[in-house]
């Protein structure tokens, strides 16, 4: 039988194959509307979430659930970014730490002060010195961390390095890499490290 | 910081002693925002949007009674429990807001520009589309959210909003998934939303543009979301973007079923 696609059945047609959009396809498109997303902010901040790096990508692509073969690839190649501090010192003042790790200062579109130091925000997803009530919980609980772990040197490096790529050791945490990425400095993150692992700390106590 | 601030102030009118246990401040917030329910200050915006609703305007001076904001020109009851959907005269899935600006523009022949300037108050300076999408709002209080993901770019809108909100990206490697992915988290004292638990997204969706308290002004849904952004170490999101869209209509998926509650009132 000759059939003939009138111009309404053609155009449900063409509308149905737009429902069928193959998840690459959903992805482009995403990326395509993204990058049109930030026309009037600071170019270089759009320049920099616009493009994503490998383990970004990766994470975004597997939903942070990555299979054990990928989650082995990223914390590999993370683990290949970690730089401990030249002077070997991995902890610095737990005073200075619990400044930083109150502070949520840093890189939003309304930070204006370059000089001023970036702050951690830990307090905002973590539980750390048990004087501060206002913590989140979007990751564990810190307090009594050195306590209960002590403060040998293996432990210290364990913690510098979750602080400096916290994918490093778990494939698409949810914690930002604060010295793969520049947010905090080598100096910082050894003052949080000695805020959960100094027996003076708050902390530990 | 803004929120350390705010919690002070919250902590402060609610705490009468020191070191309270965490349920009993969280009990404490509770009955702060149920006394500021009792009289939401976000009425006054949505008398203002009714007034601005109906008050001829423009370079054509008419007022926005006849805006067609998807249920035909002039009904505005219920209209917002259907926001985000496709409209094909624009061609566009659209949004309150951006809705909202179709109308100043085709009905009361403001400039696109003109129409989109002033999004988010500020101290000392009112914002038209805060008090007109309260009353928007408002007008579907009490209805059951029923966004349509049917048409081709409502369902378009819809994958892309998925995607976006799986996207890590910046300093910060956040994505929206990074703090609305699991129940029962917060930021601080501030309790976060799964928006993909329908249980979750149905009371949250429903309940902007809110009054919000740390800032002493309606906010919209928009303005959430580029606060979010900002939060993310992302770059100032473009007002009524596709992107924007697309993460509500991905958000209203879950939330479809729930009561509209609009205005709300929030931290």
């Amino acid at each position: 039988m000759k059939t003939i696609l009138s111009p309404a059945v053609a155009a449900v047609l063409i509308a149905g194959c737009a429902t069928q959009l193959s998840d690459d396809e959903a992805r482009q498109r995403a990326e395509r509307v993204f990058r049109e997303t930030f026309t009037h902010g600071n170019r270089q901040m759009a320049a920099r979430v616009d493009q994503q790096d490998e383990a970004q990508a990766l994470c975004s692509l597997y939903r942070n659930d990555p299979p054990r073969e990928i989650a082995a690839k990223i914390e590999q190649t993370q683990a290949a970014t970690l730089r401990y501090p030249t002077s070997g010192k991995l902890m610095g003042d737990w005073r200075q730490g619990e400044k930083i790790a109150q502070d949520g200062y840093g890189m939003r579109f309304t930070d204006p002060d370059p000089k001023r130091p970036n702050g951690g925000n830990c307090y905002n997803c973590h539980q750390i010195a048990p004087q501060e009530i206002s913590f989140g919980t979007v990751g564990p609980s810190l307090y009594r961390f050195g306590k209960l772990r002590g403060n040998a040197e293996a432990i210290q490096k364990y913690v510098y390095g979750k602080i400096y790529n916290s994918e490093a050791s778990l494939a698409c945490s949810n914690m930002p890499r604060f010295g793969h990425n520049g947010v905090l400095t080598e100096e910082q993150i050894t003052h949080l490290v000695a805020l959960l692992l100094d027996p003076d700390s708050p902390v530990n106590k | 910081m803004r929120i350390e601030r705010v919690l002070a102030g919250l902590l402060a009118v609610i705490l009468p002693c020191a070191a309270p246990a965490q349920q009993d401040t969280q009990k404490g917030i509770e009955r702060y925002r149920q006394l500021l329910a009792e009289g939401n200050p976000a009425d006054l915006w949505e008398a203002r949007g009714e007034q601005l609703w109906k008050t001829p305007r423009g370079p054509k001076n008419v007022s926005l009674e006849q805006c067609d904001l998807g249920l035909g020109p002039g009904v505005v009851k219920g209209a917002a429990a259907r926001l985000p959907r496709y409209f094909p005269d624009t061609d566009r899935v659209q949004d309150i807001e951006s809705r909202l600006a179709t109308c100043m523009v085709t009905l009361q022949g403001f400039k696109p520009e003109e129409a989109l300037r002033n999004p988010f108050s500020a101290p000392g300076r009112h914002s038209d589309m805060e008090a007109l999408a309260s009353f928007v709002a408002a007008e579907s209080k009490g209805m059951k959210l029923d966004v349509p993901i049917r048409h081709p770019k409502e369902i378009e809108a819809f994958r892309i909003g998925e995607q976006l909100f799986y996207r890590r990206a910046g300093p910060y490697d956040f994505a929206c998934v990074s703090c609305h992915g699991e129940n029962g988290k917060r930021i601080r004292l501030q309790e976060l939303p799964r928006l993909t638990d329908p249980g979750d997204a149905q009371k949250i969706f429903t309940s902007w543009p809110a009054y919000r308290v740390s800032q002493g002004t309606v906010r919209t849904m928009q303005h959430r979301l580029y606060d979010c952004y900002w939060q993310m170490r992302h770059p100032q999101m473009d007002y009524t973007s596709e992107a924007s869209i697309a993460l509500m209509v991905y958000m209203a998926k879950y939330a479809n079923g729930g009561t509209i509650n609009a205005p709300g009132l929030k931290r």
